[in-house]
């Protein structure tokens, strides 16, 4: 897996031959921008529980602005958003509102976990009975950030590199497509 | 009024109560059976006129439960402790959501965490924990859950 | 776990109820910025007739928590509690183990410990302002508050080390002296700011789509609030005199010079002027205190291991939403036996129902803007 992270040039030269995972094929300019096209501009959904959610905030606002990035629009319907931004601890009693939203969210979408909270529980992993250890338990994250709150400049990190991952064709729902078995047709022989 | 009026004045209208001086407010212990009248009295006495409930919460000492409330006035700017001892087996207690409101969320939350039940309460039912937890207790010190609770 | 929306009775047809009643959710996941809370409220067309919330969304069992946490170490969790007044709340739980052990604050600490708790006053209300602005459809306003939250955030970044949960006192005083830079950066963010105060009441106060928005709705009247336990701007804002650093002093607010605001209005607008003059009323304690910071010991000599003496022990404190309680029960061990923390905004939103009913949804989004919710405060 290591040669995917030494390409030299962002975008590949149509005709040249890229390993991509599910085998050696030619990339085509077409898949490159999509690719380009959906990594610049990512919709969040405005989910914040606690304390990173006023990070979040931050990061929207005037000095770290994050919609130079493309996350422009904040939708706050899941239907209208690509990438979910779980900042804050999940416990127990929100965790199928949260399957809820990301099961409503279209394809593609991503996941960033921001916090240590949404990592792994965080501060709140030892003797409590109502905090899920970590969101991945309920849904899959793509990038994690570290931090109890994050800066903005560490979200902003992450979400550049979603945005590269999107590029590169690497994120879960991209591996998903790569690998998933198109069924061969048998053939339904009718009983004449 | 000061600690020790409080005192004198309370010990001639609720008899059977005993007090404790040794914290920065005056405790006073109340029976179970006078705990409505004594209330009223609390509530309704202009000389002591405690019209604002500030804490409502409830301790498991392992041997029984002890209701504890925060009273004071803001009139005189006095303030009062109350005790009340209740039976671990079968924790219950007349509601006091009828004269101070505040009590309503916080008796509620007493109710889900240590199982205490109040009675003529207008809407008695778990507000903080979700659904499926009544009869599992989380802050007694009994409480075990070895599925979500990691020890340290 | 929710209900979705429900049909409680259909509209009559040729009959004065032209509308039923319906029952439907607002949240948990909603585009405000108090967090998650989950209301179920009971409408008649546009009217509520009933409004329900539901908690326990974030309940993050701190108090369990606490109960195998040292002394030292429970006062962390409270930063993240209610996070936008987290120096105030750290100074709460202090107060009440310094209480216990009879512990004496150095001078210095203790006017440290003031100026930080009023800068964080201020960068809460700011939020406050720019937040409650955007629930309620005014966008702008949200950039110019971040802007001066920004400037406290360095501030408190260079001193502190964190942005927002900052967790610099400690029982007996504060972590580490400030930073040399503090009082000229001080001093700046008070001359910006008090060009800036005025800039903000020349956009919303005197703005009339605003001030028809927040007059007449959310009417709490003087002893319904103090019957709800209410306090707080929420409080003051219907006449009741709350404020605890005027009641019941501590640290070096009777030394100081500033006004308890009330008003009288009881509804949300009076709320919203009390938070606007609360916040001149901390630039002035600051301005007063900056420049006069008394030299010394910026932590009194503890133990490593603190042990509470046998009792019970509350202390409060005022944050930006109304009081905090810290009730200790200590059996003397290193570890807390109980503890409860009240929290203002539980008592504030039980007067949620009282103040919406009778109003539209549009009026619910205002009465909620301006009790200022913070949901971790209240779920604990």
């Amino acid at each position: 897996m290591t040669d995917k992270f030494q390409s030299d040039s962002p975008h590949a030269f149509p005709g040249e031959v890229h390993p991509t995972p599910g085998g050696g094929v030619l990339v085509s300019k077409l898949d490159d921008v999509i690719n380009w096209a959906r990594s610049n501009s990512l919709w969040p959904l405005v989910f914040g529980t606690s304390c990173c959610a006023i990070e979040m905030m931050s990061t929207a606002s005037a000095k770290y602005d994050w919609s130079r990035f493309g996350f422009e629009v904040a939708r706050a319907t899941p239907r209208q958003a690509d990438v979910i931004i779980i900042a804050g601890t999940i416990v127990n009693k929100m965790g199928p509102v949260l399957k809820r939203l990301y099961d409503q969210m279209a394809d593609p979408k991503y996941v960033i976990a921001m916090g240590a909270c949404a990592t792994s529980g965080g501060p709140f992993f030892y003797n409590t009975y109502s905090v899920v250890k970590g969101a991945d338990h309920i849904i899959p994250v793509d990038v994690y950030v570290a931090g109890c709150p994050p800066r903005p400049e560490a979200l902003i990190n992450a979400l550049m590199l979603l945005q590269q991952k999107i590029k590169k064709g690497l994120t879960r729902e991209q591996i998903r497509e790569e690998s998933k078995i198109v069924p061969i047709d048998i053939g339904n022989q009718k009983a004449s | 009024m000061s600690k020790d009026e409080l005192k004198i004045k309370l010990a001639e209208l609720i008899p059977s109560a005993t007090f404790d001086e040794s914290g920065e407010w005056l405790n006073i212990n109340i029976t179970p059976p006078d705990f409505m009248s004594s209330i009223e009295i609390l509530r309704n006495k202009v000389e002591l006129n405690f019209d604002y409930l500030f804490c409502q919460t409830c301790i498991d000492w392992k041997t029984h439960l002890m209701m504890v409330y925060h009273l004071e006035s803001t009139a005189y700017r006095h303030q009062l402790v109350i005790k009340i001892q209740l039976d671990r087996n079968k924790p219950e207690i007349e509601t006091v959501s009828h004269i101070w409101r505040t009590a309503e969320f916080h008796e509620r939350e007493v109710y889900e965490m240590f199982g205490v039940n109040f009675l003529n309460h207008p809407d008695l039912r778990l507000l903080i924990l979700p659904d499926g937890w009544e009869g599992r207790n989380p802050l007694r010190k009994d409480f075990e859950d070895p599925v979500n609770m990691i020890k340290l | 776990m929710y209900r979705e929306t429900e049909i409680l009775k259909q509209p009559g047809v040729g009959d004065p109820d032209v509308f039923g009643d319906m029952v439907i959710n607002i949240g948990p996941q909603h585009p405000s910025t108090h967090g998650v809370l989950h209301l179920v409220i009971t409408l008649n067309g546009e009217t509520i007739k009933k409004v329900e919330p539901h908690l326990g969304y974030i309940h993050r069992s701190i108090e369990k928590m606490c109960e195998s946490l040292s002394f030292r170490q429970f006062i962390y969790v409270t930063s993240k509690m209610d996070y936008l007044s987290s120096h105030i709340n750290n100074h709460g739980c202090c107060l009440c183990v310094e209480k216990g052990m009879q512990i004496e604050v150095p001078p210095r600490a203790q006017v440290i410990r003031v100026l930080m708790d009023e800068l964080t006053r201020l960068a809460s209300h700011q939020l406050w302002w720019g937040a409650g602005a955007m629930d309620i459809g005014a966008l702008t306003p949200f950039f110019y508050a971040f802007r001066e939250r920004e400037m406290i955030n360095d501030i408190m970044e260079e001193t502190c080390g964190t942005r927002l949960t900052m967790n610099y006192m400690v029982p007996g005083g504060v972590m580490t002296d400030v930073h040399p830079n503090f009082q000229k950066r001080v001093h700046q963010f008070i001359d910006h700011f008090k060009k800036k105060i005025d800039e903000y009441d020349e956009l919303l106060t005197g703005n009339v789509i605003f001030q028809h928005r927040m007059k007449g709705v959310g009417y709490l009247s003087k002893e319904d609030a103090i019957s709800y336990g209410c306090t707080g701007p929420t409080a003051r804002g219907s006449g009741v005199n709350c404020d605890i650093r005027k009641l019941f002093p501590y640290e070096v607010y009777n030394k100081l010079q500033f006004d308890e605001i009330i008003e009288t209005g009881c509804d949300c607008f009076a709320r919203y002027l009390v938070r606007m003059k609360e916040m001149r009323e901390s630039l002035s304690i600051v301005e007063q205190l900056i420049d006069n910071i008394p030299e010394g010991d910026i932590q009194a000599k503890t133990k490593a291991v603190l042990k509470l003496p046998k009792g019970e022990y509350y202390s409060r404190v005022e944050t930006a939403r109304g009081e905090f309680g810290v009730y200790i029960v200590s059996e003397g061990g290193t570890t807390p036996y109980r503890i409860k923390f009240r929290s203002p905004g539980y008592s504030n939103l039980s007067a949620l129902d009282h103040m919406a009913r009778g109003g539209k949804i549009g009026d619910l989004v205002a009465i909620m803007a301006m009790i200022d919710l913070v949901i971790p405060d209240i779920d604990r």
